[in-house]
């Protein structure tokens, strides 16, 4: 009657103590966490510093995987951001002028002079002096559309070209939209990586979220305003020519151009081209130096085509002045001196040492595409972690206790063994966590306790059911054998309809919902597991040995 | 000796006062929805935006000299509130700042934090910053949408899935007990207006978790019983499966609180009013399984004996108010 398979008996035991071992490590965090970046350093090249010792801190035969500590236990930043997609219209837009400049003036005699109009920012309005050619040079422009690259946007193209009396409109497509905001948002999400990994934090999590989001949680930093330094300067780099230099921000600028602020002179507006010469996207190298003067400086180094192109245009262009633009602000406006053929330049301005350092980390990771807006900011102090950490602890410690306590005194020796289950229990889903990287929350650790309390569920069922059984005095091991198997329906059903729970809970939540989820989940697993495996294999091993006449549960 | 809650061999009557317990459960919900409406929940900033900032100094707080030298700011609605635990040191004193969703602007600004701390350094000088968090409205009103499809999403699936493993009476017994429990939870935190964010939503699927947990083990059992009895009556059957499955019933409950008490009382006041939610949810859960879940199944009926098609329409109707 009462028998388990040999080999059943083993995978049972094989699986509590690969579990089990796979949580070790928890209990000697500091000492794993440190071999673990030990090792990492030494495999990356680094040597001394005592690696080699923290390293053998921890036998590299063990099991080295950790649960992951959320930032509301470890401390640090998380900041939600949005791209602004719609950015990225208007720069490209306005890039198309002096292409479609080009093109409509070379049939000059067809269709006349044509002139820039005035027109909201994401549109081109070009207006053209012989209103009767206008179809033939709306086609014209329609030649400069390219077919869009993407999945959904197939035999599309970039451009919408349309006729409004005398003038072309050109707008992007709605196909090169969508294609733009996908493109842009994988940019910006690869650019914010790059910048975060420049100034080299731990364990940063950078994920897209949604269309046009990105979720970036740093651990251990110490705000997230800090973090906003880093990763919210768009950076944005150009070199313009200037019109002019004036002290009124409200003058008339003329189609086509700008006024923007200068940087460190207050009062002084420069009129620039809106299209520019070069731009950051050209640059290949960026490091922060000193200029002549002794002054902080970023000197940097264009790509071949970018210094092809600044090359012809400081050949053309000697002795006027063109802007070295950034976000918005013209750092400086020096005046071409001479044909600058090599592609490397250097910006000056009044910068501090950290700006430059800084500028130079931005524009060698790349600009971002787009602004971002920051929808969500939270900064956890480590110190809070902390407590949140010592507090959980010692309330799984209490809880844990209390239910062995009650178990045993309800139970007698089949509470016993209830409670080598919990504990087992408890190792396993540690055991879990390691194995699949999982992110501890509080609410995680919430969800550990929850499990305490209803991990022991399963084993009543079964031991209030063999009490029943035992009523009908049947003889004790069929009683065990009958509990076990009427009760595995109830128990089956409840944690199914609980799973179900956990389940919507991942895939809706998000943060440290997820984290409650998560270990929610995984408790569940591994009560069914212990109780309907591990205690069964615990009790049948012990009514062997004791072979008892009479059983009291 | 052991330990037992429950005597041994129950067979207490759990329907002979019907309209007593459905009345009671009845009249809190109501007065949870009132509650609901009249006065409306105190959402945390996952749910209305604004920042709240989590202070910590050894210097005793006065809330009034905080809210003082706040008010030249001018940052719209602030509250203010002190917050005590057993787990701090005796010149740890830390309050809870909110500031209401600054106009215009998505997440608060580093220069808002700033002149807040420079602000509040002029009461208490070594007062830190143990935490900031700025929630903009734009994800708020998000977390709000996802939050209400998860409680729905949850509630329709274990529909489904009883429906699937019992009958349809039984999935609509399940499901008036959830919706009893979420109800009674809600009206709980508008009542005593604690803050309603994020991890409550949490709270609240897992109690939605727990009490079908309870609820289907007894639904388990009448279903062992309908078959096993086939001749009793359905009132009977529902009484002998709740005693049966009391001791259990009662047991769970005890380990979960013992486990969620500790938690409450030890484990700090970041997580107490997701733990408070729990408790009640685990209380409120028990007594609907037994209560309203199987009140609604016995009014429904059910459909007896599946061997001869014959019988049941008579013994359904003759079980509809029985």
């Amino acid at each position: 009657m009462l028998q388990i398979d040999g080999w059943k008996r083993v995978l049972i035991l094989l699986t509590c103590v690969v579990g089990l071992a796979l949580a070790l490590p928890n209990a000697f965090y500091p000492r794993v966490e440190a071999h673990n970046d030990a090792v990492a350093d030494l495999e990356a090249g680094l040597s001394g510093n005592g690696l080699e010792e923290l390293a053998a801190g921890w036998p590299s035969w063990m099991p080295s995987g950790l649960v992951n500590l959320g930032l509301d236990l470890r401390g640090g930043a998380h900041l939600l951001a949005e791209v602004q997609v719609s950015d990225v219209y208007e720069a490209r837009i306005k890039s198309m002028w002096p292409e479609v400049r080009d093109l409509l003036r070379e049939e000059r005699a067809t269709i006349g002079t044509i002139r820039l109009q005035p027109s909201p920012v994401d549109e081109l309005r070009v207006k053209i002096s012989k209103p009767e050619a206008i179809q033939e040079a709306a086609s014209l422009v329609r030649g400069l559309a390219r077919p869009v690259v993407s999945l959904t946007g197939a035999g599309a193209t970039d451009l919408q070209v349309s006729v409004d009396g005398d003038t072309i409109v050109v707008q992007l497509s709605e196909a090169e939209k969508l294609a733009t905001d996908e493109r842009t948002v994988q940019q910006a999400l690869e650019i914010v990586r790059r910048r975060i990994d420049e100034v080299g934090t731990r364990e940063p999590t950078i994920q897209r979220q949604g269309a046009d989001r990105i979720l970036i949680q740093v651990p251990g930093i110490g705000s997230a305003s800090e973090l906003k330094d880093i990763i919210g300067t768009t950076a944005q780099l150009t070199f313009n020519p200037v019109v002019g230099r004036g002290s009124n921000p409200d003058a008339s600028a003329g189609i086509g151009n700008e006024i923007l602020p200068s940087l460190d002179e207050e009062g002084v507006y420069y009129t620039i081209e809106s299209a520019p010469v070069v731009t950051g996207e050209e640059l290949v190298d960026a490091q922060p130096t000193y200029d002549q003067n002794g002054r902080p400086a970023v000197n940097f180094r264009f790509n071949p085509t970018g210094a092809r192109k600044f090359g012809d245009y400081t050949a053309e262009n000697i002795g006027s002045p063109f802007a070295i633009v950034l976000d918005g602000e013209v750092v400086s406006a020096p005046t071409i001196q001479s044909h600058i053929p090599g592609g490397s330049g250097i910006i000056t301005g009044r910068f501090t040492v950290e700006e430059t350092t800084n500028l130079a980390v931005l524009l060698r990771a790349g600009a971002l595409p787009a602004g971002l807006e920051f929808l969500e900011e939270r900064t956890i102090g480590p110190e809070l972690g902390q407590d949140s950490i010592e507090a959980g602890r010692i309330a799984c410690i209490v809880a844990f206790v209390a239910v062995l306590v009650f178990m045993f005194l309800s139970y007698g020796t089949f509470g016993l063994f209830a409670n080598i289950a919990l504990i087992i229990n408890v190792g396993l889903i540690f055991g879990l966590l390691s194995l699949i990287g999982a992110t501890l929350t509080l609410p995680g650790i919430a969800g550990i306790v929850l499990t305490i309390g209803m991990a022991v569920d399963a084993n009543v069922l079964v031991f209030e059911r063999i009490r029943e059984e035992l009523k009908t005095s049947k003889g004790p091991a069929r009683a065990i054998d009958l509990g076990y198997e009427k009760a595995l329906s109830a128990i089956l059903d409840a944690n199914i309809t609980t799973f179900i729970t956990a389940v919507i809970l991942f895939a809706v939540g998000s943060g440290p919902v997820r984290g409650f989820a998560i270990t929610l989940g995984l408790g569940i697993m591994t009560s069914v597991f212990t109780a309907i495996f591990v205690t069964r294999l615990i009790i049948v091993m012990w009514f062997e040995r004791r072979r008892p006449k009479t059983i009291e549960v | 000796m052991r330990l037992r809650l429950v005597p041994q061999d129950t067979k207490w009557d759990f329907f002979s006062r019907p309209f007593l317990w459905l009345g009671i459960s009845g009249a809190l919900m109501v007065a949870a929805m009132v509650s609901f409406f009249v006065v409306g929940l105190n959402f945390g900033i996952d749910f209305k935006g604004g920042t709240t900032i989590r202070t910590e100094s050894a210097q005793q707080v006065v809330v009034s000299e905080y809210r003082d030298a706040l008010v030249p700011l001018e940052l719209g609605d602030v509250t203010i509130t002190e917050v005590f635990d057993v787990n701090f040191d005796e010149n740890q004193n830390v309050t809870m700042i909110r500031i209401q969703a600054q106009e215009g602007e998505e997440a608060v600004t580093a220069d808002v934090i700033r002149e807040v701390e420079v602000a509040l350094k002029t009461v208490a000088p070594d007062i830190t910053f143990v935490s900031v968090e700025s929630v903009g409205p734009k994800v708020s009103g998000e977390l709000i949408q996802t939050a209400v499809i998860a409680v729905l999403l949850a509630i329709g699936a274990v529909l489904i899935y009883i429906w699937l493993r019992f009958e349809w009476q039984f999935a609509l017994g399940a499901v008036a007990a959830l919706v009893h429990d979420v109800v009674l939870t809600i009206g709980v935190f508008s009542e005593l207006q604690i803050k309603f964010d994020l991890a409550i939503i949490a709270a609240l699927l897992t109690i939605v978790g727990y009490s079908l947990n309870d609820t289907v083990v007894v639904f388990d059992r009448v279903r062992e019983n309908l078959r096993k009895y086939k001749k009793m009556e359905l009132k009977e059957v529902m009484n002998l499966s709740i005693n049966e499955t009391l001791s259990r019933t009662v047991m769970t409950s005890v380990t979960t609180l013992l486990a969620l008490i500790s938690l409450f009382v030890l484990g700090g006041d970041v997580i107490r009013g997701f733990v408070f939610a729990m408790i009640w949810g685990v209380i409120v859960g028990t007594y609907s399984s037994i209560f309203i879940a199987s009140a609604v199944l016995l009014k429904l009926g059910v459909k007896r004996d599946w061997s001869k098609p014959d019988n049941t329409a008579g013994n359904q109707f003759a079980n509809v108010d029985a």
